[in-house]
């Protein structure tokens, strides 16, 4: 008996262990909720908000920018798409219809394999097969108004006329009540939790994440303040670092973060020295 | 006589066969090709996903579905890969015992199954209470699973009618089939029992990863038919070969637990060396998988990776990415418990003396490896330790929390274990051939080389190269530590054939304390399974089926790390309380009580 008590008490005394660390030992992070569509109001939408909802899909629920960046090589850049569209609807490998750059790029979000860049296909397919889903399946599911803004946004990242129109009606309900089932989720406290959530390691070097796309941000502090820190984050373009393009950081991270997000963001930043 | 046992064996390798021909799949798709059933039925005749809402998740007594299926879906896990693992090493010491004609082997076998016996009972049970889980909380979602998996849902019945049948034979029929002959009866028995269980697992498994990688499913969310596509979905082999690994190691460090227990009751010289025995053979089978695991593992995840990056960036670097400190430390714990064990257990004779000088070099190098497999590449730290600190990771540590590091702790780890376990060996012997100094020469070279290239691979490539050769090192890496497990392994074997004995090997001397360490591998490896249980389920985040059925119940959060570390921690908890029940349940069977002037005289 005496053993028995010993070994229920030593694999207690372990599960706690175990238990304690992995609640008090590492950063307590809280995930991102469930993507929702976005609730948009196609009657006063103008050209500029419609690409602004476009970019906010395209890093956001669309997750382009998890795989269509320069730093883990998963997928071609789209910077210049709108450019090399007609060049890639005359090659021979094409298998699509599209006859412009707007119907090239909506029909690569449809059907990418399409047309699949050299060196992006999936393994074993010699480039004939995109990896890429399509984006209104599974847990992309963009809806027709997304997709027409992804498309927007990405010609006027190219410097092109924008051509695509704004949809006049939504299609699909939105599905706004989702989110109204739960309570909004409390400001986070943890500046990881808040880099996580705004992926500014997806651009940035900084702990953890080794972006290329934005400024070194691993001693930031040491060169900026924190009203410099404070004005980039809400209006990226007002001062752009040299050797960097402008509007290549969201301008609407102001408007994702509570006030208090944005303080200890800022804290975060200004300590990195 | 001869050919009698072998035509014997190839009747009972044929019924097998034969048995297991039905799953080749022309049955599988005739049943599969039925009309679905009408509420669910697709346009084009397939099996529509359903989309659903809220009030889709039923909310009985105030239970919360989630924890209610997560519990009862790991208990039973816990339990089916205990049954499956332990039949897999009866057979295993069975067939030494025969070759060997040492009676010993057969005991011992004979009291593995019969713990495991109870066990069976017990996963039946929490299956079926998974089974009632599934169909109160989640209904439609699994209306639609055996829409799609009514074929071999169907064979899964029949097989378990088998598994259950061959059981039982296996375990009543044992010293009735002794013998010639009967023996070899009996142990193509325990063949057929491990084939039928690992059918019943790979079915199992083929429902889970369709939940994971769903295959046979149109861009519309319509299942055609074709069971089979739904069964060889994308990550079921990959998962197939990651449980069959992790289901042996499991399996010997809960027999290890057991055999400790009982080497600790114990009061008798022969009982304690019968169990110290039992203990060690469990412990060794529980590290022979262990060593292997870690690249079972990196297979699987090189395969969530190249079937969807996202599940994978999901897997390694979003909210997950701290689970694998976790990890670190319940491997560290295993290893370093494992070696420890082997260390105590070397004082069980005195010819181990000489290697005794090693062992702090052995267990400096193993910690260190631990100490660089847990270091973080992000630290958490207040601004203040921040500027202190000059940056958010450490100029020294900081390169220490790439993977390049990771990987190359880990192997080393396993080389030092590999070491650890080939000092044991050798601990009592001399070896009597004539080429014994070239063979020890051979092995300092084989070893210093390989850790030489671990170590080379790890840094050079790891951090003075591109990206893509990070990790193509990593399969060299792995190699190499194959590479030395298996040539030292051949190379000692010949070497300390026929070797002479320094003194005898006592069992039943080890300190008490190293049966703690048996108790600790089997906690940890209990905890370890509940927490990567959390995440093979966690990376399809808000989905049941990955981007084919949406989760849209109340509970479609990634709950965090502490969270599922709380919940696991319950279940690790009701485990081995159910695990102390079988224990003890089987030894009853044993006791006798003297009702004295209870019963009548004749």
């Amino acid at each position: 008996m005496k053993n028995l008590v010993k070994v229920v008490l030593f694999a207690i005394l372990t599960v706690g262990f175990f238990a304690g660390f992995s609640n008090f030992g590492i950063p307590r992070i809280e995930p991102a909720p469930p993507p929702t569509e976005e609730v948009v109001d196609l009657s006063t939408m103008t050209m500029e908000s419609f690409i602004a909802l476009g970019e906010r899909v395209f890093n956001g629920k669309g997750t382009c920018m998890l795989c269509h960046n320069e730093v883990g090589g998963r997928a071609p850049t789209l910077g210049q798409v709108t450019t090399v569209a007609a060049e890639r609807i005359a090659d021979a490998g094409y298998a699509g219809g599209a006859t412009n750059a707007e119907t090239y790029i909506y029909e690569s979000l449809l059907e990418p394999s399409a047309y699949v860049v050299a060196g992006f296909g999936k393994a074993g397919t010699q480039d004939t097969e995109s990896p890429m889903p399509d984006v209104r399946s599974g847990s992309v599911d963009l809806s027709e108004v997304e997709i027409d803004a992804v498309v927007a946004y990405l010609q006027d990242l190219g410097g092109v006329d924008v051509t695509v129109e704004i949809p006049t009606e939504a299609g699909e309900e939105p599905t706004a009540e989702e989110p109204a089932a739960a309570p909004p989720p409390a400001p986070l406290t943890d500046p990881a939790a808040i880099v996580a959530k705004l992926a500014c390691g997806a651009c940035h070097k900084m702990p953890g994440h080794e972006g290329q796309i934005g400024p070194d941000l691993t001693a930031i502090g040491a060169t900026r303040d924190r009203a410099h820190l404070r004005r980039s984050i809400i209006d990226p373009n007002a001062e752009v670092a040299e050797g960097f393009l402008a509007n290549m950081m969201p301008p609407n991270y102001g408007d994702q973060l509570y006030a208090s997000e944005l303080e200890v963001l800022v804290e975060f930043l200004a300590g990195m020295q | 006589m001869g050919r009698l046992i072998r035509f014997a064996a190839v009747l009972l390798f044929v019924g097998f066969i034969a048995a297991l021909l039905p799953m080749d799949f022309p049955g599988l798709s005739a049943l599969a090709n039925e009309a679905p059933p009408a509420e669910v039925a697709a346009e084009g005749g397939g099996l529509q996903a359903p989309k659903l809402e809220q009030h889709d998740y039923p909310r009985i007594a105030g239970v919360n579905p989630r924890i209610a299926v997560w519990l009862a879906a790991q208990l039973h896990l816990w339990f089916a890969a205990f049954v499956l693992a332990v039949p897999i090493f009866v057979f295993i010491i069975e067939a030494i015992g025969m070759r060997t004609r040492d009676e010993r082997y057969d005991k011992m076998a004979y009291e593995f199954i019969k713990v495991s016996i109870t066990a069976y009972s017990i996963t039946a049970i929490l299956g079926g209470l998974l089974l009632f889980c599934l169909v109160l909380f989640y209904p439609d979602l699994f209306t639609f699973l055996a829409g799609v998996f009514k074929g071999s849902m169907f064979y899964y019945a029949l097989l378990f009618f088998a598994e259950s049948a061959t059981l039982y034979l296996y375990y009543y029929g044992w010293y009735w089939l002794q013998g010639g002959f009967k023996k070899w009866v009996h142990l193509s028995l325990g063949l057929l029992l491990n084939g039928v269980g690992t059918m019943l697992m790979f079915l199992a498994n083929a429902w889970v990863t369709f939940m994971m990688s769903p295959a046979g499913i149109d861009a519309a969310g319509a299942f055609a038919g074709d069971e089979w596509a739904a069964i060889h979905n994308f990550l079921w082999n990959p998962i197939n070969i990651h449980r069959v690994v992790a289901n042996i190691a499991f399996g010997g460090s809960i027999v290890g637990a057991y055999a400790a227990f009982k080497f600790l009751s114990a009061t008798a010289a022969e009982d304690r060396a019968h169990y110290d025995w039992m203990g060690y053979t469990a412990n060794f089978i529980a590290i022979s998988a262990l060593l292997p695991l870690p690249f079972a593992g990196y297979y699987l995840t090189a395969e969530i990776y190249a079937y969807s990056q996202q599940m994978g960036i999901t897997l390694m670097g979003g909210i997950f990415a701290w689970l694998f400190i976790i990890q670190a430390v319940l491997i560290g714990t295993l290893f370093l418990s494992a070696n420890y064990y082997l260390w105590c257990g070397m004082g069980r004779s005195e010819g181990a003396e000489r290697y005794n000088k090693y062992i702090k070099y052995l267990a400096i190098v193993i910690v260190g490896a631990f100490l660089v497999w847990f270091t973080p590449h992000t630290l958490v730290l207040s601004n203040a330790e921040l500027k202190a600190l000059g940056g958010p990771y450490h100029k020294y540590l900081g390169p220490l929390g790439l993977m390049p590091a990771k990987n190359t702790a880990v192997n080393i780890m396993i080389v030092f274990t590999t070491l650890s376990f080939l000092f044991y060996r050798r601990a009592n012997k001399i070896p009597t051939v004539a080429w014994a100094s070239a063979g020890n020469a051979i092995q300092v070279a084989l070893f210093t080389a390989g850790i030489l290239n671990i170590l080379f691979l790890g840094i050079y490539h790891g951090y003075f190269t591109n990206t893509v050769y990070k990790v193509a090192a990593s399969i060299p890496q792995v190699l190499t530590t194959l590479i030395l497990i298996v040539a030292s392994g051949v190379i000692d074997s010949l070497m300390y054939k026929d070797a002479n004995v320094v003194a005898p090997l006592r069992w039943g001397r080890v300190p008490d304390r190293s049966q703690y360490a048996l108790f600790l591998l089997a906690v940890a490896f209990t905890w370890l399974m509940g927490l990567m249980g959390y995440i093979r389920s966690g990376i399809r985040q808000h989905w049941h089926v990955t981007e084919v059925v949406r989760d849209n119940s109340l509970d479609a959060f990634t709950p965090t790390l502490g969270y599922a570390a709380n919940v696991v921690s319950t279940g690790a908890i009701l485990f081995m309380a159910m695990a102390l029940f079988v224990f003890w349940i089987s030894q009853v069977s044993g006791r006798k009580t003297v009702p004295a002037g209870y019963w009548r005289q004749s």
